[in-house]
């Protein structure tokens, strides 16, 4: 309860500075709209220089990014530059707003994979992820709003006039078509948070429960819910980033991204109930759970460098210039931060978390922990902004005041999810099990 | 070995065995062996084993592993005979890396683990054709063994205690050539 205090008062606090910083937001949109032409004909006309070194990555980042569009008659460049430039608060919303949602929406699944898998061991943490996936709705539905606010800003396919010249977006139009996939947008957040409501609503009904009928529901939503999700994430990964660039296609996509999305999930569970237990609420979590936690954060960063890598060396071997133009772009214009993260994502993890002993001292998985989510924020944020903005990219006050946005809004979720009930679930038929659970 | 005489205890339940084996512990009996048809989750701690240095093994022969495979690639493909496929840099170890990465990974896993179960087989002294060690077959079915050093105990407090803590059946052994 006193957590969910702080969590609120500190939402709060951090709300109304970044209120403030919302309205910069739109003003540097405003400024870049009147400013972006005039400043960006030298960038634009360098940029052009030094792809003129690389043959052909010019070639294929033409084909890529300006989808069919002359790069190198002025006028049209410059639109198209002004286009991205536009882009780029759109898509600083996005990538904060998606990283908090995927850490709801993974918490969410984490919590059905324990339920369905009947695990002994979690069922202390289950009022703690319930917690944090009281953020899957605001954070659902502000995501899907900027998806479709964002329209042609994120994704040319809703472009007609670009359509119509490109034969390859008009035979994807069957799919890529504005209200099919608008309804899948919605379909996808109704699905979500319909499961999200009844796990929640039966795990509460357990606690005075008789019988072991909310048990019973709740597992059956899970497995329902589980099943949903795994088409659902595809789709949505293809629906919301694969077609940011709709020529560019990958099969492993949607894998890797939900990789993304369990990995920073079970990190924020983990940073969670650390907090928790540093604020005595959680006696009953003893370092057998938090080495499990650690372990699961251990092995899905694993996961996503497999998957990470399993799509980067396809590419990069094959060498198609329609296909590897994504990494192109990344490795020409965000070259520090897209190795930068591998060595976040994959090597830290791998250093810190391999000793056994290491994943039990708490402030070890938090430091480990914060590292993995600025990891995955970075692979986020690579995911994004290439493909909206391309290489006029920064790091500056709009990401930042978006980022400290939805973080406002994540802790004030959580902290109000975690407040409302006890944190400790009863009458679940594996938390003795799971109290004792020693390693 | 030990000796003078052992006993061997018999339970019929992990539980209990686990619970025995802490109570002989507190009581600072000497437990030679523990027989378990399978691994019993905790025994190790509750018999007090010291912490297997396996993983340390694992992990350097993990690296092992990847440097031979680095080694061995760096050997065939860049200085021995530069292949050209599909236009990569046939020159240069480092930018042709990420075609290498899957021999390293699999041959780091493969020291890792055929040299790990080596290290377990000479660490356990189990050989191809070694006869069985276990006292009682009983132990590979559903019974759980506990050896215990009778050393100059009072043999009828001994089994008494034994019984109480859920002792199925109880052997006294002599002393024999242990293996």
């Amino acid at each position: 309860m006193v957590l969910g205090l702080i969590g609120l008062v500190f939402g709060f606090l951090s709300v109304p500075s970044t209120v403030e910083e919302a309205s910069e937001i739109l003003a540097s949109h405003e400024e870049h709209h009147s400013s972006g032409e005039e400043a960006s004909h030298e960038e634009a006309n360098f940029v052009d220089e030094v792809r003129q070194e690389h043959g052909y990555s010019e070639h294929a980042m033409a084909q890529d990014k300006d989808l069919g569009h002359d790069a190198h008659e002025d006028g049209e460049h410059m639109e198209h530059v002004l286009h991205q430039m536009q882009a780029k608060p759109w898509s600083a919303a996005f990538v904060a707003a998606f990283f908090f949602m995927m850490i709801a929406l993974g918490t969410l699944v984490f919590y059905a994979i324990q339920t369905a898998a009947q695990a002994g061991w979690s069922p202390v943490l289950f009022r703690v992820m319930e917690g944090i996936t009281n953020y899957l709705l605001p954070g659902s539905v502000i995501v899907l709003l900027i998806v479709i606010f964002a329209g042609e800003h994120f994704y040319p396919w809703q472009n007609h006039e670009l359509v119509a010249e490109d034969s390859i977006l008009q035979e994807k139009s069957g799919y890529l078509n504005f209200p099919f996939w608008l309804i899948r947008g919605i379909i996808y957040i109704i699905g979500w948070n319909l499961y999200r409501h009844f796990a929640r609503k039966n795990s509460l009904a357990m606690d005075d429960a008789e019988d072991l009928k909310p048990y019973k529901n709740l597992f059956k939503y899970s497995v329902y819910f589980l099943a949903f999700f795994i088409v659902t994430e595809s789709t949505m990964a293809w629906d919301w980033f694969m077609s940011m660039t709709p020529h560019w296609y990958s099969t492993l996509f949607a894998w890797y991204i939900f990789a993304s999305i369990i990995v920073s999930a079970v990190t924020v569970i983990a940073i969670v109930t650390v907090s928790l237990k540093a604020i005595g609420k959680l006696d009953f979590v003893n370092d057998s759970h938090l080495h499990d936690l650690a372990k699961f954060m251990f092995g899905f960063s694993v996961f996503w460098t497999y998957l990470w890598f399993g799509q980067f060396m396809l590419i990069w071997y094959a060498n198609i210039p329609e296909e590897v133009t994504y990494f192109i772009l990344r490795i020409q214009e965000y070259n520090p931060i897209f190795f930068g993260m591998i060595i976040i994502n994959f090597v830290f993890p791998i250093v810190i978390l391999m000793n056994s002993d290491f994943k039990r001292v708490s402030w070890f998985v938090v430091i480990a922990g914060v590292i993995i989510l600025v990891g995955h924020y970075i692979d986020i944020f690579l995911l994004v902004m290439p493909s909206t903005v391309g290489p006029y990219w920064s790091f500056g006050i709009t990401e930042f005041a978006a980022l400290l946005f939805f973080l406002g809004l994540f802790i004030l979720m959580v902290g109000m999810g975690l407040a409302k009930v006890s944190l400790r679930p009863k009458n679940n038929p594996f938390l003795v099990e799971s109290e004792h659970f020693h390693y | 070995m030990a000796s003078g005489n052992v006993l061997h205890v018999l339970y019929n339940d992990d539980d209990i065995l686990m619970k025995a084996v802490k109570e002989l512990r507190s009581k600072h009996y000497r437990i030679i062996e523990v027989y378990t048809p399978f691994p019993v989750h905790g025994l190790d701690k509750a018999m007090g084993l010291p912490h297997t240095r396996l993983a340390i093994c694992s992990f350097i022969y993990g690296l092992i592993g990847l440097s031979v495979a680095t080694l061995m690639m760096n050997f065939i493909m860049i200085e021995d005979w530069p292949r050209n496929i599909g236009g990569k840099p046939s020159f240069s170890y480092l930018q042709n890396m990420p075609a290498f990465v899957p021999i390293m990974f699999e041959l780091t896993v493969f020291f890792a683990a055929h040299l790990m179960v080596i290290t377990f087989y000479m660490r356990s002294r189990i050989w191809p054709f070694k006869k069985a060690e276990n006292p009682d077959v009983r132990t590979t079915d559903d019974h759980f063994l506990i050896e215990v050093d009778a050393a100059d105990h009072d043999l009828d407090t001994l089994s008494k205690f034994l019984y109480d803590t859920g002792a199925s059946e109880i052997s006294l052994i002599h002393n024999e050539e242990h293996a």
